[in-house]
């Protein structure tokens, strides 16, 4: 680690939560419907839709409404990457995707997991990436940040028989959230040097006399909804990475800001919306003290390089390189796997499966936590909700009284449906690990032996349930077995978990809004931002705690000793 | 039931269309009027030919060239339907080892490069392959460790040769961003223009 490196993560940091703060605010005028600078195109798709924007829905309509525009996102993806070979707009002449590979593909999209078991620039015609996989970035973020902010609402007020309508908060944040910040970071990207072209795949001949093709498309664009919408799809195979992906350091530092910017600002938003801009303080130290964290851990692992490695005469000077490219340094890339992991995202500037064991134990970890640090678009503000509700439950059992959050009263059917979404994720996790572990058909797919070999799985149905989308690339994801499974852990960490919180939040929205007394736990100092942070790590962590155990844990013993498979 | 699915279908259709061409087509055309070399993927030319990308590295093998990182990408293997071989700089499959640090194969690859190399301590930039299989840099210091081979198969005098990776050494973005840098295919390109 040096100063230098340490320099560049906290301006990129400092950078980040200077535009949340603004972007807050900007955020709920959208919300609230103050923002009507494409009002025509917004009203004409009311009116294609037979939405009146104004016509608030219940927690049940909001959720349906929400299910119903997710189905059908996914049937046209589905339809569309099956049919590709029939579609325009593909020079490369790519076939039509299996069907279970299309239907991974289509759920991950959906899902806002981006989970890729395709490499972009082999399978994917430009038609598929820019009409098919690049709306999905916009629609699933839309969805996440339209669900938070209902959650948010059933705080605002007492007796609440709405949370919002679900088409206008959905229409909103893609039109006038998420589109103005794509089409301007884009435009830096391609000045950076991402291309954005019909044009086909250029041949070249290289100077030795080799032909070398080199991949094009409509890829600065994607990119950018794809960081800022934390959807984490890559354009190209090897996602930021790529040179074309990730050109240079400050792109990839401009790709962090985008990941984490509006989870941040969602967070703040939700002081706004509560009218206490205090409450949504403390979520965001929460948040930025794990990213903190976790960037050091990373940083430091990765800097001190592969013993094994350096044993042999490699210069220590740079780390661990396997796996890396030059232009980033370690510091950028430590950064960005804690806020890709931490945030939903899943893009990579480095390939996990070769980083060190602890260093690619903290993405894997980031995720079991519930993707809350700062997590998604939307995702990360819902689940740190729930975390903060089981936070002041844990805070009410120790003093005997009934707790309450922002002057909502935290009951027994509060807690329960709190936990039900909290257990989604380890029993997706680990339920469908184990059975991988044991089935022939889900070995076969491993590439590496020894405990390294465990962390692949269990990376994979980490980050599909998370839905993340990185990966331990050394897996051999394209197979019926794990395309089909892991749709379904993604299914289930989006669906399964959202249903109970948005049960959770209609539940809350009816109940009066008490009044703050002498008695009342403060939820925005420092005793309550210790114990959120205490909660996250042993509600979210435990359970994952033998597996990491068994995998990363024992993998970095087993490198100490200077065993290799 | 229609109730709610046509909503759904008018407003996933309409800003399908908007999103996913009205919008992308525009900006595809403005940013091909603003920033054309960029967007059409940095292509190089010489004598009027494409021979790359300033941004995707190439395989050089010869001792004539500096020699990029090693590249883990591959291509269909010809012989065996379904396998593959070892392609490195294959920019139509972009591709890295994967390997994890426990792996026996990682350790021997890294053995047989510290060899090749000339014994430690080597940059670890030349002992590993990329992320990308197409990193266009190397470091500075792997570079200085390739300037007497070139000089040799050039001739050409060594601090001839260590002049030009000096003004090919890019530092850090800003002052403060990323690493300290040499792109390969520049830096070869500039040596083939000293004749």
């Amino acid at each position: 680690m040096t100063l230098i490196g340490w320099a560049q993560i906290a301006l990129v940091l400092a950078a980040v939560v200077a535009a949340a703060i603004p972007l807050a605010r900007y955020i709920a005028a959208v919300a609230a419907g103050r923002v009507t600078f494409l009002a025509p195109l917004e009203r004409a798709i009311y009116a294609a839709g037979g939405v009146d924007p104004a016509r608030g829905m219940g927690w049940q309509a909001y959720t349906l409404a929400m299910l119903a525009a997710n189905a059908i996102g996914f049937l046209i993806l589905y339809a569309q990457l099956r049919l590709q070979g029939l579609l325009p707009l593909n020079p490369q002449g790519f076939d039509g995707l299996s069907p279970w590979l299309a239907f991974n593909t289509a759920v991950s999209f959906t899902t806002n997991t981006n989970w890729q078991a395709y490499s972009g620039e082999a399978a994917m015609s430009y038609l598929s990436q820019m009409w098919g996989l690049a709306v999905h970035n916009f629609t699933s973020a839309a969805t996440g940040i339209a669900l938070a902010l209902a959650v948010a609402r059933a705080f605002a007020a007492g007796g609440l028989k709405d949370l919002g309508n679900f088409w206008a908060d959905f229409v909103r944040m893609a039109l006038y959230v998420l589109l103005p910040l794509a089409v301007l970071v884009g435009l830096v990207f391609v000045a950076m040097g991402m291309p954005q072209t019909l044009a086909p795949y250029a041949e070249a001949t290289t100077l030795e006399g080799a032909t070398q093709t080199i991949p094009l498309g409509p890829a600065a664009f994607q990119i950018a909804i794809k960081h800022l919408g934390t959807n984490g799809g890559g354009f190209f195979g090897v996602n930021s990475l790529h040179p074309f992906e990730g050109p240079s350091a400050l792109a990839t530092a401009l790709q962090t800001w985008c990941q984490a910017v509006i989870p941040f600002a969602l967070a703040l938003a939700f002081g706004h919306i509560v009218r206490d801009p205090r409450q949504g303080r403390a979520l965001v130290a929460v948040m930025l003290t794990y990213v903190v964290v976790a960037t050091a851990i990373v940083y430091a692992a990765e800097a001190g390089g592969n013993p094994l490695h350096l044993a042999l005469g490699v210069d220590p000077a740079m780390g661990n390189m396997e796996g890396k490219d030059l232009r980033f340094g370690q510091a950028l890339v430590a950064l960005f796997t804690a806020t890709t992991t931490g945030a939903s995202c899943g893009a990579v500037n480095a390939m996990f499966d070769s980083f060190t064991p602890l260093g690619g134990m903290i993405p894997l970890f980031l995720i079991q936590l519930g993707e809350v640090l700062p997590g998604g678009v939307g995702s990360g503000l819902y689940g740190m909700l729930v975390f903060a509700l089981l936070a002041v439950f844990v805070a009410g059992l120790m003093v005997g009284r009934t707790p309450e959050y922002l002057g909502k009263k935290v009951q027994a059917r509060e807690v329960k449906l709190a936990m039900l979404a909290v257990l989604v994720l380890p029993a997706a996790i680990l339920g469908f690990t184990a059975v991988a572990l044991v089935l022939p058909a889900a070995i076969a797919s491993i590439q590496d032996q020894g405990p390294h070999g465990l962390t692949e799985t269990l990376y994979a149905y980490t980050s599909a349930a998370g839905n993340n989308g990185s990966a331990f690339g050394g897996l051999t994801a394209d197979t019926p077995w794990l395309n089909v499974t892991l749709g379904i852990a993604m299914l289930l960490g989006r669906f399964a978990y959202v249903v109970p919180v948005m049960a959770l939040a209609g539940s809350l929205a009816a109940k009066p809004k008490l009044a703050a007394s002498a008695g009342t736990f403060p939820t925005h100092g420092p005793l309550f931002i210790g114990l959120l942070i205490g909660v996250i790590l042993i509600l979210g962590g435990l359970q994952f705690m033998p597996a990491l155990a068994l995998g990363p844990v024992a993998e970095h013993f087993v490198l100490a000793a200077g065993k290799t498979f | 039931m229609i109730a709610i699915l046509r909503p759904a279908f008018a407003v996933v259709a309409l800003l399908t269309l908007f999103l996913g061409l009205a919008v992308p087509v525009g900006f595809t055309g403005l940013a091909g009027l603003a920033f054309p070399t960029q967007a059409g993927g940095s292509l190089v030319q010489r004598d009027g030919k494409v021979i790359g990308s300033a941004l995707i590295g190439q395989e050089f093998a010869g001792a004539r060239y500096f020699q990029p990182r090693p590249s883990a990408t591959t291509e269909p293997d010809p012989a065996t339907p379904g396998a593959t071989r070892p392609a490195p700089y294959n920019a139509a499959a972009s591709a890295a080892s994967q390997l994890g640090p426990t792996s026996g194969g990682l350790l021997e690859a890294v053995q047989a490069r510290v060899a090749a190399f000339g014994g430690g301590p080597v940059p670890a930039d030349a002992a590993t392959a990329s992320g990308s299989g197409l990193d266009p840099h190397i470091s500075p210091d792997n570079a200085a460790r390739q300037i007497r081979r070139v000089a040799e198969a050039r001739g050409l005098p060594e601090a001839r040769v260590a002049q030009l990776v000096a003004q090919q050494t890019e530092g850090r973005e800003l002052g403060l961003f990323g690493e300290p840098r040499v792109n390969v295919l520049r830096l070869n390109l500039a040596l083939d223009a000293l004749r």
